[in-house]
């Protein structure tokens, strides 16, 4: 068995203990969201010049991005810097014949399962609220996990490289929460003033929202597609290394 | 020695840390059986020595073979053949004391099936079969350290590296852990520890050095080192004022040194009973004590301090 897959083992150990309530608020989760925004707050919305859809089917895959952004950076933050500063579990692992790329790789694997039961659950969701326009939606699903571990892969690194868990309080409050309400998860980022434009335009978050949103609607073109998804990689691959190095800074002096 | 080539061996090891230079070329060999011990004080380069040969911090200079294997190449290779007890504890405390052996023996890749029967045999060495359904989170250190014990022995270790395995710990735990690796040692799985309680170090070490400032001070076996560096016996003066100002010729040879602490006057001698007198009427102390030498005197006379402040 390839070492990463040990080190997931011990990610699905600890995620035994929580699973039950987990599964159920993210399978909840999305069927608040859609009746709140999708129905009460599109009855209102779909009464102005429109979007081309109703409210809920554009706003669904939206949250879909931004529910797989949360899972993605919520649980490379504290859980990463536990198992290098609290469990130490990463110093247990590195005992063993595990390495540092083993460790970061287990961990991103249960991120990837994560966001993979959320992204999974939102589409069922998402079918059942009736905002599934074209079977290209199947693709929502390793779309999520993807646009999850952009988020993952760099905020693992991050919580590698921070001395303490305030620079978190940063993270969610200047970076993740301003990308959840402004990278066109609720509205058009042509909305935005240019320059915000600009860096909404530059946000993992927004690749994400627009190319889910592109493949629930079954309106994605090859290109522009596969343009979101080169640039998500990227993330995803930066990350990686930063996580290598900033791990073996924190955990091999 | 034997003539077995050593489970590690050193030579002119060096790790630094930008400009510090925690162990400063130490040479040392460990033979399969034995138990070998680093013993110093904090910061004498004992536990950048033993990441070393854990293959987790590679090394800065020198030569290291750990089984006869390069660290720097084979880490992996390497580890799947140790057992390491770290100085902090690495156990989650939120799993159960039985899910934290089976886990750690999944990263050496053994079956779930083969596990179970060993996490039972493991637990009942350390004697915490019945707490194996139990959270981590509210056992005792000395309970913990155990576990920690138990688990590094999941994957049969050719060599058990403890460091400070029991720092921190009440007498009667240290005890009980000592006692588990004394046994360990008489199954001949060879340890090697650090310590900087002369105590541990002369129940569990048939080898020891000395290591001071990252280096080297002195090797050999406890008695050895007590015979070859200290005298049998020690006269503790204790004064209720002030230390006075001895000199040893004052004896007439009965005291070999004097050692002058802030708080004690230490007299190297071979009979203390003998000098008891003749130190009373001489220096008027509070209290006399008079012990055999340990380690600590070694240590005091290599190094001019004492192991433990």
């Amino acid at each position: 068995m390839p070492y990463a897959f040990r080190a997931y083992e011990y990610w699905l150990a600890s995620y035994r203990r929580v699973w039950r309530g987990s599964v159920v608020t993210t399978a909840l989760n999305p069927v608040l969201y859609l009746s709140a925004l999708g129905i009460g707050l599109g009855r209102l919305v779909n009464r102005g010049p429109g979007l081309g859809v109703p409210y809920l089917d554009y706003v669904a895959p939206g949250i879909l991005a931004s529910t797989a952004m949360l899972i993605g950076a919520f649980e490379s933050a504290y859980p990463v810097m536990s198992a290098i500063r609290w469990t130490r579990q990463f110093h247990a692992m590195l005992a063993t014949p595990l390495r540092i790329r083993d460790t970061i790789a287990g961990h991103q694997l249960y991120v990837a399962s994560r966001v993979g039961i959320a992204s999974g659950l939102y589409l069922v969701v998402i079918a059942a609220f009736g905002a599934v326009h074209s079977w290209l939606a199947v693709f929502d699903f390793p779309v999520g996990i993807l646009v999850g571990l952009a988020f993952a892969a760099p905020v693992t690194a991050m919580a590698a490289w921070l001395e303490r868990d305030e620079g978190f309080n940063a993270l969610f409050r200047f970076g993740v929460t301003p990308m959840f309400l402004f990278s066109g998860t609720f509205f058009p980022i042509s909305r935005l003033p240019p320059v915000i434009r600009a860096i909404a335009w530059a946000t993992p978050t927004w690749h994400g929202v627009d190319l889910l949103r592109h493949l629930t609607l079954g309106t994605a073109a090859l290109w522009p597609s596969l343009g979101h998804v080169a640039y998500l990689v990227a993330w995803v691959v930066v990350g990686l290394r930063l996580a290598q190095r900033t791990f073996t800074n924190r955990l091999v002096q | 020695m034997s003539a077995e080539a050593p489970l590690i061996r050193a030579r002119g090891l060096v790790k630094r840390f930008g400009a510090l230079t925690a162990v400063d070329g130490v040479d040392f060999d460990v033979a399969k059986g034995e138990a070998f011990g680093f013993l110093g004080p904090n910061g004498a380069g004992k536990s950048s020595t033993m990441r070393m040969i854990g293959c987790v911090s590679p090394r800065s200079g020198g030569e290291l073979t750990v089984l006869g294997l390069d660290p720097e190449r084979d880490g992996p290779r390497i580890r799947s053949r140790l057992g390491v007890v770290p100085q902090q504890d690495t156990l989650d405390t939120e799993l159960t004391v039985r899910e934290n052996v089976v886990i750690y023996g999944r990263y050496f890749g053994l079956s779930r099936r083969d596990l179970q029967e060993r996490a039972r045999r493991l637990l009942e060495f350390v004697q915490l079969d019945e707490r194996a359904n139990d959270r981590v989170e509210p056992l005792s250190g000395g309970m913990k350290r155990r576990l920690t014990i138990a688990r590094a022995l999941v994957n049969d270790p050719d060599l058990l590296l403890l460091d400070e395995p029991t720092t921190g710990l009440d007498p009667q735990a240290r005890h009980a852990l000592w006692d588990r690796l004394f046994r360990l040692k008489q199954q001949g799985v060879t340890l090697v520890l650090t310590t900087h309680y002369m105590d541990e170090a002369e129940q569990l070490c048939d080898r020891l050095v000395i290591m001071d400032r990252g280096r080297i001070a002195e090797e050999g076996s406890p008695a050895e080192l007590i015979r070859r560096l200290s005298t049998r016996e020690v006269v503790e003066l204790r004064f209720a004022e002030e230390t006075p100002a001895v000199d040893a010729a004052v004896f007439n040879g009965l005291v070999a040194r004097v050692e002058v602490l802030p708080d004690r006057i230490l007299l190297y001698t071979d009979d203390g009973d003998a000098l008891v007198p003749g130190a009373h009427e001489r220096l008027h102390p509070q209290s006399v004590l008079v012990r055999r030498s340990t380690l600590e005197d070694v240590f005091l006379r290599l190094t001019g301090r004492t192991l433990v402040d």
